[in-house]
């Protein structure tokens, strides 16, 4: 019996698999910092035409979003906690309100969107060459960083998704849950994100 | 499994980071619809890394998280916050 097991026994590193997620991370956080440093640029070479062009945003759209992606990050941190305390029913519980509430966000971005597009306000259009140059650049921005960041939202979708059937199937276990955190810290880097796409598109005018 | 006992968050505590965060929220919210200039900008900074702050050490369990991980994350967004303050060093000087 006491073979078997010896048998049995994977090599198994759940530190290393961390954090080679973190390192991942890491590589993200310095895209969208990339990002974040254009902007600033573009803000400070033209303050006025920012101003008018963030005016444009509908802050009600970016709250929706934010408290969504806040409750979402929350759900997936106690889908963990659920099947670290061996409660596996909880935990697809709450990864399946996690993965409900992307697309809720996604939803909430397609009206968003689809009102700057009824406008004629999309990349390449008529209008955005109409704009001044700084105006431009915003909405460049805009539809740039929220696009990638959306982009993102589908992976981790894609991901959850993943986890949440090998839950079910058992090969993510409360002894073996590695793969879920490094899902959830995926979830969390794009909320991380949005904490400061919102207040930077948003909210400084 | 692991040697050393992993650290399981309880729900309350993830459940008090998110009224926290969603109340610094508000809080942007409000601050950025008062007309105070520069200060708009600071503060909704300021709140924003704090955010982001909670949801590194207790979403992402950084707290409880081996100290090779930490010292990594810490000179990441030390890395990030000295290509700003250099560019702007830059901007401003030039």
């Amino acid at each position: 019996m006491t073979e078997k097991i010896e048998h049995i026994e994977e090599h198994r590193d759940d530190f290393a698999a961390k954090l080679g997620m973190w390192i991942f991370i890491f590589t993200e956080l310095l895209l969208f910092g990339g990002l974040f440093l254009v902007y600033s640029v573009f803000r400070f070479a033209h303050p006025q035409e920012f101003h008018q062009a963030a005016l444009e945003l509908n802050v009600t759209f970016g709250a929706v979003n934010t408290v969504v992606l806040l409750i979402s990050s929350m759900t997936i941190a106690m889908s963990l906690t659920a099947l670290q305390k061996n409660n596996k029913k909880l935990s697809m519980l709450l990864l399946s309100i996690t993965i409900v509430l992307a697309f809720v966000f996604l939803v909430n971005k397609y009206f968003e969107w689809g009102v700057k597009f009824r406008e004629g306000l999309y990349p390449g259009s008529a209008l955005m060459f109409k704009l001044e140059h700084g105006q431009l650049i915003y909405f460049s921005l805009y539809f740039f960083m929220t696009g990638l960041h959306a982009l993102h939202i589908i992976v981790g979708m894609t991901i959850l998704s993943i986890i949440l059937y090998r839950i079910n199937k058992g090969t993510v276990n409360p002894g073996k849950y590695v793969f879920l955190e490094n899902g959830a810290l995926y979830w969390h880097l794009v909320d991380l994100i949005w904490i400061f796409l919102f207040p930077l598109l948003y909210l400084i005018t | 499994m692991n040697e050393h006992a992993t650290h399981i968050t309880s729900y309350k505590t993830l459940g008090v980071i998110l009224v926290t965060l969603l109340s610094l929220t508000c809080i942007t919210i409000l601050v950025t619809s008062l007309e105070l200039h520069v200060w708009n900008v600071v503060l909704a900074l300021v709140i924003a890394c704090i955010k982001g702050f909670l949801v590194v050490t207790y979403f992402m369990h950084i707290k409880h998280e081996n100290i090779l991980l930490k010292i990594l994350v810490g000179m990441v967004f030390a890395l990030f916050a000295l290509i700003i303050i250099i560019t702007f060093f830059d901007y401003l000087y030039r």
